[in-house]
């Protein structure tokens, strides 16, 4: 897709064909290919590649985009050749039976020829031809042709007719690639650049502080606009790749999608959701400050959630690491199992940083994790100097971002360094960076964290500290008080210090309530008792006034049986005798 | 040094190469350009004056042979290959100049102040 894309785009541009190698990385930054039909000159010095290359073209030219080849050897037999890149898994062989590839071998030895008078190279081009002409070939290597300036010494001839073939390759409408050896100050020993001119590539192989590192630059590149850098290249198993292979361009999706830290109350500092998909994550912080602890939680989340997770760890071994995490509740073995979680563990001066960049784009490719882990990234310095460190680092992030893949990236920090910064100066450049540090307190360390900085979320500026426990990380608050930031058992007694000042405090109001309620409980006692006397002394009144009914009526009574007996006359005179009887008593 | 050495030893020895009955010489050309006629012509008169008799001239015309320069390493046209006697050497160009011819078929020694 992307390969199309940037052949319409070239040809869109500037409507120069191109021939693709398919070679990683090399059709990115010549923006699709070679020239097609056009000879392009790749030189370097002894060992740096150039056959390699040139039997890659012609290789993959064949297999990828059925384009017959033919390989004129000018230094190696074709028995050798095939032999040599048989071991880079390119079989010459099968392809040279299926008609698909012409291996020639051109043997000038100067020991057996003696030059006299006129001559020309008609015959070299006879054999291009018939070779061209046996498959049809659309791709041409010679390699090396300058082997012809040992072999012949009429320069004045071999200079015109180099000329010539130059031209004839190009009227043939073959891809040819020309490889020549590096001269001292100039590109190629015998000037083949001066007839070369629409392509050069130059490849490098140093060696820098005992690590080799091979280079390729694009010198020219007519008609096309292309990286000028050196971009680092290797050789593995499976040829040439050329790196960067992708996104030198910023143009990478930013994914909406959170993903858990692996530890919940860190979520929660990170706007509650974790880290954006796709993001990078770095964590820098001073020896033991449980950098690793913090980035196995995230593997476990992730392959928890069922999500590949590959763990470059360059310090310690798989089984170290999955038996230190065992210790805080972490079983990282299962997901081993599984085959969720790949360790790949290896120091990082085993190789140059190319070949690190080489084998994580091989192991991502393979593996396919949507979450990496590099612990530490600081180490890959040691396999390089510390610019290439970052610019290999800068690489593998934005590859990681281009492939929606959420790196963590750890880095220690040493003492003498200041805290806000990471080994490979990568800082600026990730999404997400947490710090981890310690705090002296009252003879003890303890673990702080905090987020310096989160793109795109809202976040915590709180410290947290730290708790490695043996159900996992703990984040708790740190104690914020008149007498500062307190952590660990400082934190502790601090905080029971003023437990028991509150325990204090509820006492207090405890036996407060305690006594008012006594209070009132007296007082309703009294309450109580002043309203039984009241009812008493109203249960007597009420008494007395009904014994003082009685007695009126006894004596209403006795009256009227008096006058009775007196034979009293009117009944109307019984009430006057009633009221007079009260007055006289 | 060594190359000089191994030139002049059909001359000190010059049996070595007489001693086989028949030179076999083969002329690698490309149609009829005038530098292979040329060649030819020369090849024929040195043979002539030098091999009476004891050679035999192979032409081989690559334009219509051309698998058949593989087989002797040919770049150059035109290219003189004596096959026999052994070992094999090349002359390369029209043979325009009899004494190199005669050093490069080893029919003379090559001389100090040469090339």
């Amino acid at each position: 897709m992307a390969q199309r894309a940037n052949k319409n785009r070239n040809s869109a541009n500037r409507g120069l064909p191109k021939a693709p190698t398919g070679i990683e990385g090399l059709d990115e930054i010549t923006g699709g290919g070679l020239p097609r039909g056009r000879p392009t000159l790749v030189c370097g010095s002894a060992g740096c590649g150039k056959t390699l290359l040139g039997m890659e073209f012609l290789v993959r030219g064949a297999v990828q985009y059925g384009e017959p080849g033919v390989f004129i050897a000018f230094e190696e037999s074709a028995a050798e050749l095939t032999q040599n890149v048989r071991s880079l898994g390119f079989d010459v062989d099968k392809l040279i039976e299926q008609k698909m590839m012409v291996v020639d071998f051109v043997r000038v030895e100067r020991s057996e020829i003696e030059e006299t008078g006129e001559y020309d190279l008609e015959g070299l081009f006879v054999r291009l031809a018939y070779a061209i002409d046996t498959i049809k070939a659309k791709r041409i290597v010679l390699d090396t042709i300058e082997a012809l300036f040992s072999g012949l010494s009429n320069m004045g001839i071999l200079r015109a007719e180099l000329r010539r073939l130059f031209r004839w390759l190009k009227d043939k409408g073959v891809t040819a690639v020309i490889t020549g050896e590096r001269g001292e100050g100039i590109l190629t020993r015998h000037g083949l650049e001066e007839y070369v001119s629409d392509c050069v590539i130059l490849l490098d192989h140093r060696v820098t502080d005992q690590v080799s590192t091979r280079r390729l630059r694009i010198v020219k590149y007519r008609g096309t606009v292309h990286g000028t850098n050196e971009y680092p290249f290797l050789i593995d198993e499976d040829g040439v790749s050329v790196l960067p292979i992708t996104s030198m361009a910023l143009q990478h999706e930013a994914s909406d999608e959170r993903i858990s830290s692996g530890v919940p109350r860190l979520d929660a500092m990170l706007g509650g959701r974790g880290y954006f998909r796709g993001s990078t994550v770095l964590m820098s912080g001073t020896a033991g400050s449980g950098k690793t602890s913090l980035a196995s939680h995230f593997a476990n989340a992730a392959s928890a959630r069922g999500e590949k997770c590959l763990y470059f760890a360059f310090e310690e071994s798989p089984g170290q690491i999955v038996r230190n995490m065992r210790s805080i509740g972490l079983d990282l073995e299962s997901w081993v199992r599984k085959g969720l979680l790949h360790f790949h563990a290896l120091r990082s001066t085993m190789h140059g940083l190319e070949m690190h960049l080489a084998s994580f784009h091989k192991l991502i490719r393979d593996f396919e994790p949507r979450v990496v882990v590099v612990d530490p990234v600081g180490s890959l310095i040691q396999a390089g100097s510390p610019n290439d460190a970052t610019a290999m680092v800068t690489r593998l992030m934005d590859f990681l971002k281009a492939q929606q893949i959420t790196a963590l990236l750890t880095s220690l920090t040493s003492g003498d360094q200041a805290f806000e910064t990471s080994g490979v100066d990568i800082s600026s450049m990730v999404d997400t960076w947490l710090l981890l540090r310690d705090v002296e307190l009252a003879g003890e360390r303890n673990r702080v964290m905090y987020i310096l900085k989160s793109r795109g979320m809202a976040h915590s500026n709180q410290l947290r500290e730290f708790l490695l426990t043996d159900r996992g990380i703990e984040l708790t608050d740190v104690y914020r008080g008149p007498e500062g930031v307190l952590t660990g058992s400082m934190r502790l007694a601090q905080e029971s210090r003023e437990q028991a000042a509150a325990l204090l405090r509820q006492q207090e109001g405890e036996r407060k309530r305690r006594e008012l309620e006594r209070k009132r409980q007296a007082l309703e006692a009294r309450i109580t008792a002043l309203r039984k006397e009241l009812q008493s002394e109203e249960d007597e009144a009420n008494q007395f006034a009904a014994q003082e009914k009685d007695r009126e009526q006894t004596l209403a009574d006795q009256r009227a049986a008096m006058s009775r007996s007196r034979k009293a006359d009117a009944a109307g005179a019984r009430d006057r005798p009633h009221k007079s009887s009260r007055g006289r008593q | 040094m060594k190359k000089s050495a191994r030139s002049s030893a059909p001359a000190e020895h010059p049996g070595d190469s007489s001693s086989v009955d028949v030179w076999d010489l083969r002329l690698y050309v490309a149609g009829k350009a005038p530098k292979s006629v040329t060649a030819f012509a020369n090849l024929k008169k040195i043979c002539e004056e030098h091999l009476p008799g004891r050679y035999r001239i192979e032409v081989i015309d690559l334009l219509e042979h051309p698998q058949l320069a593989a087989g002797d390493q040919i770049v150059a046209i035109p290219t003189l290959v004596r096959k026999l006697p052994e070992p094999l050497r090349k002359i390369v160009g029209d043979l325009r100049d009899t004494e190199r011819t005669l050093v490069g078929l080893q029919l003379r020694p090559r001389r100090l102040d040469d090339r």
